[in-house]
């Protein structure tokens, strides 16, 4: 009786689940979804490779500084960089008094209160501080920003499908116009006023301008490779994939020495294990005797010579 | 092992069997405790403080508004620190103690700065059982040796902030501090308190 | 526990003769995980999941215990807590990491351990009850997993919370104030994330709580095992200790081989890039995926496009229910005598064909719908619920199963009785020996 039951609700959910299927390609095909601008003309990020990419890869600090450099003189005018402190920068080979100093000199102050008279102020920057953020609310990010609020680039290489790539490909991607077969399509996917096309953004057109334009856009310290283009977007990258991951490094060294330890505690533990079953395992199989056909057979043999018998 | 089992004997094949049995199960369990001593380091220091902590450790304050007499609390790792400027009076009277009278004996000289005897620069936590003394705000009970004084079991500090009567057992704590200038004082410069 | 032949406890020591006429621990444990408890000796390595499960239940609760330490359940400061720790607590990063992907491998391994008892027929009487048990562990999984993945606070967090929650006000009349209740709002806020942390907190221990009625309810009966055949003599067991420690021991360590070198070196690989951006509740995600763990629910939640007598929205959540649900009836929708699917020939295929349908349903959930993922979804589906409503209970109804060994050992012994000796008793043997010189 309950299977009964049973039964009859599965074949209700199933005949349900059936009418939604032929609903669905009867859909499909007298009304076939119409193809977007972004399934034909977005392009997947490019490929990049980082010193700190793979299971051994460690950061090239000389990169991040130059890195940290980009970011300071191109991105940090819109962009927060609300969860790194300024102590931070340690990491990147600068001594205690050079991190001072660049707290210190920071273009944008600290929001504080005045001690006298209790009223909201701004710092200079210390060690201990975070990176203040260059708007003080989302509204006067997006006032200041053709209402296009500029993301908090902290952890932006692990907040974006495709990670560094991604960043990387959209930092080197504009394309100074759409292509006439594009606009011929898709009008409606047209680059409208203010927006700049970029195929490797998900939306095709994108509120950020081109940060980084032309060669030497940036002047890096002699010692340095030249800061082409791509040379910059490269590098800023580089540092923001440190800056989602400061732990990186410390990250592969340790699973480094864990998958070790785990390799010989699992070799000796399968030693010990043989060991312990060596004697009492002897004729014990699992496979072989046990498996059905050759029970089928054994069947069969006994049958056979009870007959002969 | 083949030549410890050779050395043995009669009974070696057996012997040698059960060595190297014992011998693989021990080093299994080994590396199993190991193991989760290892995993226990991260667990038991995850709770030292974190880095931003850490990175709090030195305070700046700016000394030049307390007037001679007056006394500011600051916070330094979050606890409450005393800044107060000596009266010649108060310095006279603390010299005046001789060592042998106190219960941890310092000298004013030696709980200040050379030069900088006037200012007295201590954690404002009482030794005994962590309580803030009273005596940094105007009008506060300095106790009987006016200085400073704990309300919650009575002790009394005097004026060079030394335990003088009460269950505290010794002088409040003098951090690590520099003068950057006479008007600014760095707490917690040159490493650990 | 229940078998004649299991060896007693006997304490060694003045003291342990002491602790036990007082407090008998060390006597439960021996009888439970000790020499005490008979299991079959031809256990395959799908047996090694049930204590592999239990491994990362521990690795969970200990990771999270300390975790808490430094998170805030507040809309404001969790995002940044999470952060905190990633960057300033000693060590946080890997406490954190190894509890975010902790949650999938506690996951994978009880898919294996519950796929074992589904093919072995672990769930057929005696066993009845340890099977819903461990189902009322899923469950308690599911709900657990769910509420931790809200803690960070970030996108996926905070919609995966509204859309979960939205399932409830698919109910007519009860739903919609149903939905406030649970969320304490009328939206995901501050209120929802204080009570997701508390009970995300207290599961896990009440999981620990089934867990151990699970094991208690399976030593009465004792493990089954590949040939589904009942225990007979004692020769067909293997004193738990130090057999199956060791076998567990080393299976153990290797499966946590791979959790290291995914938790390590692609840590992310099992997350969603969304989650890292704190939560927004005035902009939907371009595309909202729960966790791998729960795509095939998902894609059950979506397969149901036409209003048919109901609406499509309480007919998704009625199935997504429901699959699992059926569960719980299992021993009685598949009453054939033949536990091991080993036996069952036509039973076998239907089995790998669910597994592949689920593999399906689980690639459906996690796409966007499209109307290919969708129809997809719908005739996996739709072969989920006839899987175990129909096709299982006329496959044991029709099915010739294969004969049966006698005992375990005589399948295991080929039938060469003289060959055997009784377990417990050390021969030495030609494979293992060491020569003399």
């Amino acid at each position: 009786m309950l299977r009964f039951i049973l039964g009859l609700v599965g074949l209700g959910f199933v005949g349900v689940l059936l009418i939604s299927f032929f609903v669905t390609t009867a859909d499909y095909f007298s009304n076939p979804p119409e193809p977007t601008a972004e399934e034909e003309f977005h392009h997947h990020a490019k490929e990049l490779h980082l010193a700190s990419d793979g299971p051994f890869g460690q950061f090239d600090e000389k990169q991040l500084q130059r890195g940290f450099q980009v970011y300071k003189e191109v991105c940090a005018a819109c962009h927060g960089l609300s969860l790194v402190a300024f102590r931070d920068l340690e990491a990147l080979g600068y001594n205690e008094a050079e991190v001072k100093a660049i707290a210190d000199q920071w273009a944008i102050q600290v929001p504080t209160t005045n001690e006298e008279t209790g009223e909201t102020a701004t710092r200079k920057a210390l060690p201990a501080d975070r990176f203040p953020s260059p708007y003080p609310n989302e509204i006067a990010a997006r006032a200041a920003n053709n209402n296009a609020f500029p993301p908090d680039l902290s952890l932006i290489t692990k907040a974006r499908h495709g990670g560094a790539a991604y960043i990387y490909s959209l930092l080197t991607g504009y394309e100074k116009q759409q292509s006439a077969e594009l606009v011929r399509k898709f009008p409606a996917a047209k680059t409208p006023q203010g927006l700049y096309y970029n195929p490797y953004f998900p939306n095709l057109n994108l509120a950020m301008p081109p940060p980084i334009t032309t060669n030497g856009q940036v002047t890096y310290a002699p010692g340095n490779p030249p800061p082409t283009v791509d040379q910059i977007a490269k590098d800023v990258t580089a540092f923001l994939v440190w800056t989602a991951e400061p732990k990186l490094e410390n990250r592969h060294r340790a699973g480094l020495a864990v998958a070790i330890f785990l390799l010989i505690a699992t070799i000796i533990a399968y030693l010990a294990y043989r060991n312990i079953w060596a004697t009492h395992k002897a004729k014990v199989r699992v496979t072989g005797p046990l498996e059905p056909q050759n029970i089928a057979k054994s069947q069969i043999a006994k049958d056979q010579e009870g007959v002969a018998g | 092992m083949a030549t410890q089992a050779s050395a043995e004997g009669t009974d070696r094949a057996a012997g040698t069997e059960v060595r190297r049995r014992d011998f693989l199960n021990v080093a299994a369990v080994s590396f199993a405790g190991i193991g989760v001593v290892a995993v226990t380091i991260p667990l038991i220091s995850q709770m030292n403080p974190p880095a931003d902590v850490l990175a709090l450790a030195e305070v700046e304050v700016d000394i030049s508004k307390i007037q001679t007499g007056q006394a500011i609390k600051t916070v330094w790792r979050k606890q409450p620190v005393f800044i107060r400027n000596l009266t010649p009076q108060e310095i006279q009277a603390a010299n005046a103690v001789p060592l042998g009278e106190l219960r941890d004996p310092e000298t004013l000289a030696g709980r200040t700065k050379p030069g900088k005897a006037n200012w007295l620069i201590t954690l404002g936590v009482c030794t005994h059982l962590g309580c803030v003394p009273l005596g940094v705000g105007e009008g506060e009970n300095r106790g009987p040796f006016g200085g400073y004084f704990c309300p919650c079991h009575g002790s009394a500090y005097d004026t060079a902030a030394r335990i003088r009567t009460g269950p505290a057992p010794t002088n409040l704590v003098v951090p690590e501090y520099e003068f950057v200038s006479d008007t600014l004082v760095r707490i917690g410069a040159g490493g650990t308190a | 526990m229940s078998f004649a032949w299991a060896k007693p406890y006997e304490p060694k020591s003045a003291f342990g003769r002491w602790i036990d006429a007082r407090l008998p621990l060390p006597r439960l444990v021996y009888g439970a995980v000790g020499g005490g408890y008979p299991v079959p000796r031809n256990l395959n390595y799908w047996w090694n999941f049930g204590v592999l499960a239990g491994v990362f239940l521990t690795i969970q609760i200990v990771t999270g215990i300390v975790l808490a330490m430094w998170y805030y359940s507040s809309v404001d400061g969790a995002f940044n807590s999470v952060e905190h720790i990633m960057r300033d607590v000693n060590a946080g990063w890997a406490l954190r990491y190894i509890h975010m992907n902790g949650a999938s491998f506690f996951f994978i391994v009880t898919y294996i351990h519950i796929f074992r008892g589904i093919y072995y027929g672990s769930y057929k009487a005696p066993r009845e009850l340890v099977w819903m048990l461990g189902l009322v562990i899923y469950l308690l999984m599911m709900a657990t997993a769910f509420m931790g993945y809200v803690l960070p606070w970030g996108q996926m967090s905070y919609w995966g919370a509204q859309v979960i929650t939205g399932f409830f006000s698919a109910f007519p009349l009860v739903g919609e104030p149903l939905r406030i209740w649970l969320l304490g709002g009328y939206a995901p806020d501050q209120a929802t994330l204080t009570r997701f942390f508390s009970l995300h907190y207290l599961l896990p221990f009440v999981i620990a709580g089934v867990v151990i009625l699970h094991i208690w309810a399976l030593h009465i009966p004792g493990s089954s095992n590949p040939t589904g055949v009942d225990i007979k003599e004692e020769r067909d067991t293997l004193p738990f200790h130090p057999f199956y420690t060791a076998k567990d021991g080393w299976f153990g360590a290797a499966v946590l081989l791979v959790f290291a070198l995914f938790t390590y070196f692609a840590p992310n690989f099992l997350g969603h890039p969304d989650n890292y951006i704190p939560a927004n509740p005035l902009a939907t995600p371009a595309e909202i995926v729960p966790e791998w763990y729960f795509w095939p629910f998902y894609a059950i939640l979506r397969a149901f496009t036409v209003d048919f007598i109901l609406p499509a929205k309480l007919w998704g959540v009625l199935a997504m229910f429901a699959s699992i649900l059926l569960l719980f009836f299992l021993p009685w929708l598949d009453n054939s005598a033949v536990r091991s699917g080993s036996y069952r020939p036509l039973f076998k295929r239907f089995f790998w064909i669910l597994v592949v349908n689920l593999i399906l349903l689980g690639w459906a959930g996690g796409r966007a719908a499209t109307p290919v993922v969708i129809a997809v979804s719908q005739l996996a589906t739709a072969y989920y619920f006839a899987h175990f409503l129909i096709i299982l209970p006329l496959i044991s109804k029709f099915e010739r199963p294969l004969p049966l060994p006698d005992s375990i050992s005589t399948s295991a012994l080929h039938g060469e009785r003289s060959e055997t000796a009784p377990a417990g008793i050390t021969r030495p043997s030609a494979t293992t020996a060491t020569p003399a010189e």
